[in-house]
């Protein structure tokens, strides 16, 4: 079961604002949710290797040779807001200042 | 012109390099259906319509210049590209998806970008952020999801072809619902480069086509024979793909899984088709034989931590900072918050936190270790099935198209939609849905899957029993076009 207090610590690390309304809502349906997966709490699993990618891969390299990046002007064309050198944002600092 | 609405994507091709068709000809034929859509299956359509033969590299390309109906998820330089997503309103990429390079390379120019569940997460289409695609078989009901408007674009003869992206079944559960084949690759076979991330470890492209044919053809190009640079995670694609010409399924030995086809959440109606499939393999020379997953049943519940778990990583890059929407004013902090409340919707939002919760301190080891281990174990029963059979079948929905709305309201039941198809998924193999025949005159799909890598033995497989099948797939042939308003 999820609480409220979980849920707005969670929605605090996913750097997500939610309203009352889905608050509620949110730790409704993670409750529901979780019920359902917890199934898997279940099962013997304490000498099983965890599989975090399918192909057996390790260290992919290129060869370290210096060539054209995506240029400057184009990769900041989709900015909301950018510089000629780079993407603007408000000061982290602005947190502080405003008590908020 | 309607005549050539009716060809498969490979016949019309073969129509081009024959002299009969030229590209601008089936082009514009179905620019024109495209720009009629009213089933909401396509996001975009380019204001000038590509030179069909301006991408290729050779005069003579092999697909001919029959163009390409693209999901939304994949970057095309100067293309909108959202991914379903409002937080992606008005992005235009800087630079083009690799399939989407590779296919026009072969001359299958972009007919347009098709709609989908935001980030492609679910089962119904119905949460795009721009609007819901209707089934063209039954316009009240779902073509499936994620890559609902890829599937709605061929069955209603709005496209040719078309590709979508696969995490837990969003190719071949939208081919199954829309009576059309799908075909998830092998992870690692076709690139991913410029194919916005949902959850990486998971996640691929394929074709979703009228015919097997067509299917093959489409992914020849695709993996074509060579690993993308861009993609770390590519592989070389240990032979090149076969056009199927199969007739039978002359000694292959064939296992039904019990876990997955007599499961509860089976309809009857899905289960009977199913049933009769099982008998046409084994007139086929196919050998039936049961065989066990016995973790397959938990599928759903770890693929559910893992793949949310990879989408929270992977969506932290909607800040408001680089590209998309931004919103709020103030600090920092309240930049990345509002913009990420606004920009995504309810699913996604959903997702994000049970993904953030399955990984956050405390959590971490109960819910995504464990998931990544019910992972190891389904990889396992599916190595020790392929040592007694060669391929393994299933439904591939426990459903057909169910009504819009039907499911919005209880993500768990929507969430069931994957039940057949995430085994696969988590294990990494190679599965096609091809239309097995009708439960309630709407369509429902086999599920085929092989060891890794055996994509021409599947396809072999499925082109086979569609000829068995005798399912019709072209447009003409659904209730909705013989019937206006049905």
């Amino acid at each position: 079961m999820i609480d409220r207090e979980q849920v707005l610590h969670v929605a605090r690390l996913a750097r997500l604002e939610l309203t009352d309304a889905e608050v509620e809502r949110m730790a409704r349906e993670l409750s529901g949710i979780l019920d359902h997966l917890e199934r898997i709490v279940e099962l013997d699993l304490d000498h099983v290797e965890p599989t975090s990618h399918v192909v057996a891969l390790e260290n992919v390299l290129r060869p370290d040779e210096p060539r054209p990046s995506l240029a400057r002007e184009r990769a900041l064309a989709g900015a909301p807001d950018a510089t000629d050198s780079g993407f603007r944002v408000p000061s982290p600092g602005a947190a502080a200042a405003n008590g908020s | 012109m309607s005549e050539l609405l009716e060809l498969t994507a490979a016949r019309a091709a073969e129509c081009v390099r024959a002299g009969e068709l030229s590209p601008a000809e089936i082009f514009s034929a179905y620019r024109e259906r495209a720009e009629a859509d009213d089933l909401g299956a396509f996001l975009w359509l380019p204001e000038e319509p590509p030179r069909p033969a301006a991408a290729t590299t050779s005069a003579d390309p092999p697909l001919g210049g029959v163009p390409l109906a693209v999901k939304d998820i994949f970057c095309v330089e100067g293309a909108p590209t959202t991914a379903g997503s409002r937080i992606l309103d008005g992005y235009r990429p800087p630079y083009t998806a690799t399939p989407v390079e590779r296919l026009a390379a072969a001359g299958a120019p972009m007919l347009g970008k098709t709609n989908m569940d935001e980030f492609a997460m679910g089962s119904s289409n119905e949460n795009s952020a721009y609007m819901p695609v209707r089934n063209p078989w039954s316009p009240d009901r779902v073509p499936g999801g994620s890559s609902g408007g890829s599937a709605a674009a061929v069955a209603a003869g709005l496209a040719p072809w078309s590709i979508g992206t696969d995490t837990g079944g969003s190719i071949r559960q939208p081919a199954s619902l829309c009576g059309l084949v799908g075909l998830k690759p092998t992870y690692g076979a076709v690139s991913r480069y410029g194919m916005i991330a949902f959850a990486s470890s998971l996640d691929q492209c394929g074709p979703i086509t009228r015919d097997v044919t067509d299917a093959a053809l489409l992914l020849r190009h695709l993996v074509a024979g060579r690993r993308d640079p861009c993609d770390s995670t590519s592989v070389d694609f240990p032979e090149e793909i076969e056009l199927p010409s199969s007739h039978d399924l002359g000694g292959l030995r064939v296992g039904v899984v019990p876990e997955l086809s007599e499961a509860a959440t089976i309809d009857a109606g899905v289960k009977a088709v199913f049933d009769a499939a099982l008998e046409r393999i084994e007139e086929l020379g196919g050998g039936v034989e049961e065989i066990s997953l016995p973790h397959s049943e938990h599928g759903l519940s770890a693929y559910y931590v893992l793949a949310p778990a990879e989408a929270s990583a992977n969506l932290s890059r909607y800040d408001g900072v680089r590209f998309g929407l931004r919103s709020g004013d103030g600090d920092l902090l309240s930049l990345y918050e509002r913009t990420r409340a606004e920009g995504f919707g309810d699913e996604v939002k959903r997702r994000i936190m049970l993904g953030t919760y399955a990984l956050s301190s405390g959590y971490y080891e109960a819910y995504y270790g464990r998931a990544q281990r019910v992972r190891t174990k389904i990889a396992e029963d599916f190595r020790a099935a392929f040592e007694r059979v060669d391929l393994v079948v299933t439904p591939t929905s426990p459903s057909v198209a169910f009504r819009l709305g039907e499911r919005t309201a209880d993500p768990m039941a929507m969430y069931m939609s994957d039940y057949c198809t995430v085994p696969m998924s988590l294990a990494g193999l190679p599965a096609v849905s091809i239309p097995a025949g009708l439960s309630e005159d709407l369509p429902v799909g086999l599920q085929i899957t092989g060891p890794a890598f055996t994509e021409n033995r599947i396809l072999a497989a499925a082109h086979a029993l569609e000829r068995a099948f005798g399912f019709d797939s072209s447009p003409a042939r659904r209730p909705a076009a013989a019937a206006p308003g049905r």
